[in-house]
């Protein structure tokens, strides 16, 4: 057994983001400190951090929300960006991947942003450029950089702005974290389930078999599935809802009306099972569908900050993967 | 043609219940006589080989192979995947139709095995089973069957519907060729790019199941049952690269019931898990996928007990720039001629205690028996002269890049293997030595 040659860490560049469960507490630490860090410097000397530097941002799949985000923050720090997206004419067609990173490498880019529709498509584009990427969501795999905001947003508001600038294995001991929803094809679940339990997070999966079948318990110890979203709640200190795609309902033995009377966070069952948790969403919302207005726009929701927290995090992960700022001397 | 010696060797031939120091003569492509030492030292022959701690056997023969030729050459040729062949031990291999175009037809049946393809072991061919094995329309069996067809197959895609591979094993077995399935009910793995299971959800890939193996699997054997009792024949059905416990079940209870199944397990699947799909490395990628411990296990257990028949590759070859994409966008597949007895010998003979004897059953005597290839898988004295030499004690590591492949695209390279091939004889001509 175990004779397959796997890929190693060292075939990929220091700085590259891919998955979550690459990335060791310590490093979490230094992201979250190094965030905290770019926020404070003033305007002036951000733009300086990344000035001459060129980053690429490669998009397979359109997302105004991470694209935008990872923009602003690579233009804060003075970086050049460059965006290839398949709507626009850049990406060739029927060019490879392969062929795409490395039209870009030549062109001067030092970093991609990718977001693709195959997961693990970061990982073939790291290898085979040998640059730094940052997975920017792959398929139904993982969005690492998502997981890592949301980390920040959740230290933040139970613990305090001081508490979000380290993670240790306590960090969040005593915390329930409930993610619900179509657990399947969430690529935030995954990073999130992956990311949470090492800082002493418990998270608890819920949703239908359809949409959260029990291999999810593989994802590791500190993960736990739910069938019951009130019993669920009733633990949560932290709850995250996550977007239905009504077309992808349309295929499964799911209708929509059961959905949301089982998963919705109505402002009912909020109030009953877990008025003081803190509610996160991914965005985008579908209003009415997942999540009831009145909760995500009411006082424990933080999915506005979690936005601000998007650009900060991926000021922080522009620089680790740039080898600047405080990861300068840092050798990965 | 020219004699060839072979002594100081241990041979090891199941078909003719003899696994002992013998020394053996081969003249005109045949075996012309095998002696106790001493006897044959005195033969003056063109080439003598000096067998000293090695095994002699009936060269290896693998079921199922992939040669791409007609229309992929640029992933392999008959040439080079024979060579491919000749190095890993076997000296017959048998073509999958699955080539651009597909070969459904008597001409291209025949001009796969012209001579002038420049196959370097004995080359035989199954071709589709039905025409373009779009599994709707049957293919010529008769007629395909007298220009040299050894079974039939739709390789690479199941026969799925029940009225169609009905009709193929009635005619198969009116021909007593057997019709060989790829196990897989396609309706269940669209988009599907390995095992399901966790480590597909972990890595966020569409998952095979073990039912959509074994679903057509228990359906083929319903057939058969029924079309013994029906029309009083006995059809053969070859279930290819088995992968699942659960189909194992199924086969060995047929095999119980007393119909006529017979199976083969890839190397791969006895030695690996879905594990070894890593950060989505393409080479780990193949059809049936790589399955969880247990499916292994039953694996290893299904070559141990006799439910599984034959060690069979399925050497399929792609080009680095095919496998160096998404992993759900490459193909399927991978090479297997040159590490299929490294891989055999360290896991199931080191590993679980495997005879050689059972070894070369599972690799010459038995997979003679599937396609019912006369003279071979035996030597007894007049018998092709289809001959392995391997030493079974060598360990080393398997470099890909020192392949006769075409092709790169294997999991193991880098792996360690257990002995290796000396040399590889067939008809009397030395087709390989190291
Ligand atoms: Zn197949």
């Amino acid at each position: 057994m175990g004779s397959a040659t796997t890929p190693k860490g060292s075939e990929y560049a220091p700085g590259s983001l891919l998955t979550i469960s690459d990335v060791p507490l310590e490093e979490v630490s230094a992201i979250l400190a190094e965030t905290t860090r770019i926020e404070q410097l003033p305007r002036s000397e951000r733009a300086q951090m990344l000035a001459g530097r060129t980053v690429a941002l490669l998009f397979y799949e359109s997302s105004t929300r991470t694209r935008t985000s990872f923009e602003l923050a690579a233009k804060s720090l003075g970086a050049t960006t460059t965006l290839v997206s398949d709507k626009s004419s850049s990406i060739e067609k029927g060019e490879s991947l392969k062929d795409t990173g490395l039209t870009l490498r030549a062109l001067g880019a030092e970093c991609i942003i990718l977001r693709h529709p195959c997961s693990g498509a970061p990982f073939l584009l790291a290898r085979m450029t040998g640059l730094p990427v940052l997975n920017a969501g792959d398929g139904m795999h993982e969005h690492p950089s998502q997981a890592l905001l949301d980390l920040r947003t959740i230290l933040t508001r139970l613990h305090g702005v001081a508490a979000a600038t380290t993670a240790r294995q306590d960090s969040l001991r005593g915390v329930t974290i409930a993610i619900t929803g179509d657990i399947l094809h969430s690529r935030v679940a995954r990073s999130n389930a992956l990311l949470l339990p090492k800082l002493g997070a418990r998270v608890v999966l819920c949703g239908p078999e359809e949409l959260l079948p029990e291999t999810a318990l593989g994802l590791g110890p500190g993960v736990e599935i739910e069938r019951n979203f009130d019993a669920a709640l009733e633990r949560a200190q932290v709850v995250m809802m996550l977007r239905i795609q009504k077309e992808r309902l349309a295929g499964l033995e799911l209708d929509l009306a059961d959905y949301v009377a089982r998963y919705q966070l109505s402002s009912q069952r909020f109030t009953k099972h877990a008025a003081s948790a803190l509610v996160l969403h991914p965005g985008p919302m579908n209003r009415g569908v997942e999540i009831d207005g009145e909760v995500a726009d009411g006082p424990q929701s933080a999915i506005t900050e979690q936005v601000a927290h998007g650009l900060a995090v991926r000021s922080a992960l522009l620089v680790r993967a740039l080898g600047a700022g405080r990861f300068e001397s840092v050798t990965v | 043609m020219s004699d060839v010696l072979i002594l100081n060797g241990r041979l090891v031939d199941p078909a003719n219940g003899i696994d002992a120091e013998r020394d053996l003569l081969l003249r005109d492509g045949r075996v012309a006589a095998i002696e106790i030492p001493g006897v044959l030292k005195n033969v003056a022959a063109a080439e003598t080989i000096d067998a000293s701690g090695c095994i002699v056997a009936p060269g290896f023969i693998d079921v199922h192979v992939h040669l791409r030729e007609p229309g992929q050459t640029y992933k392999e040729s008959i040439a080079t995947g024979t060579a491919a062949a000749a190095a890993g031990g076997f000296t017959s291999v048998i073509a999958m139709p699955n080539t651009v175009p597909v070969n459904d037809s008597v001409a291209g049946l025949e001009w796969m095995l012209d001579a002038a393809r420049g196959s370097v072991v004995k080359l035989f061919a199954m071709p589709a089973a039905t025409m373009g094995s779009m599994g709707i329309e049957l293919s010529n069996f008769s007629a395909l069957r007298k220009a040299g067809a050894v079974g039939f197959t739709d390789d690479g895609k199941p026969v799925l519907e029940d009225d169609v591979m009905r009709a193929a094993l009635v005619r198969a077995a009116r021909l007593g060729v057997p019709v060989s399935q790829h196990a897989e009910d396609t309706r269940l793995t669209g988009g599907c790019s390995m095992n399901a299971g966790p480590v597909a959800f972990r890595l966020g890939l569409r998952g095979m199941t073990v039912e959509a193996e074994a679903r057509i699997v228990e359906r083929d054997i319903r057939l058969l049952r029924e079309i013994e009792k029906a029309e009083g024949l006995r059809p053969h059905l070859h279930v290819q690269h088995v992968s699942t416990a659960r189909a194992m079940e199924a086969i060995r209870a047929a095999k119980r019931e007393g119909l006529h199944v017979t199976c083969e397990v890839a190397p791969h699947h006895f030695t690996l898990t879905d594990e070894a799909v890593g950060n989505y490395d393409t080479h780990a990628k193949m059809n049936p996928p790589l399955r969880v411990e247990a499916d292994r296990v039953a694996m290893v257990a299904g070559l141990m007990d006799g439910t599984a028949d034959t060690i069979a590759t399925d050497h399929a070859p792609h080009a680095a720039h095919e496998k160096e994409q998404e992993f759900e966008r490459a193909p399927n597949g991978i090479t297997g001629l040159e590490t299929a007895l490294g891989l055999t010998l360290r896991v199931l003979h080191r590993g679980q205690g495997m005879t050689l004897s059972r070894v070369v059953e599972l690799m010459s005597v038995n997979p003679a028996h599937v396609v019912s290839l006369e003279g071979r898988g035996g030597l007894a004295v007049g018998n092709h002269a289809d001959v392995v030499v391997f030493d079974p004690n060598t360990d080393w590591t398997f470099q890909a890049t020192n392949s006769k492949s075409k092709s790169r695209n294997t999991p193991f390279n880098g792996a360690a293997m257990l002995g290796r091939v000396r040399f590889t004889i067939c008809e009397g001509r030395i087709v390989f030595s190291n």
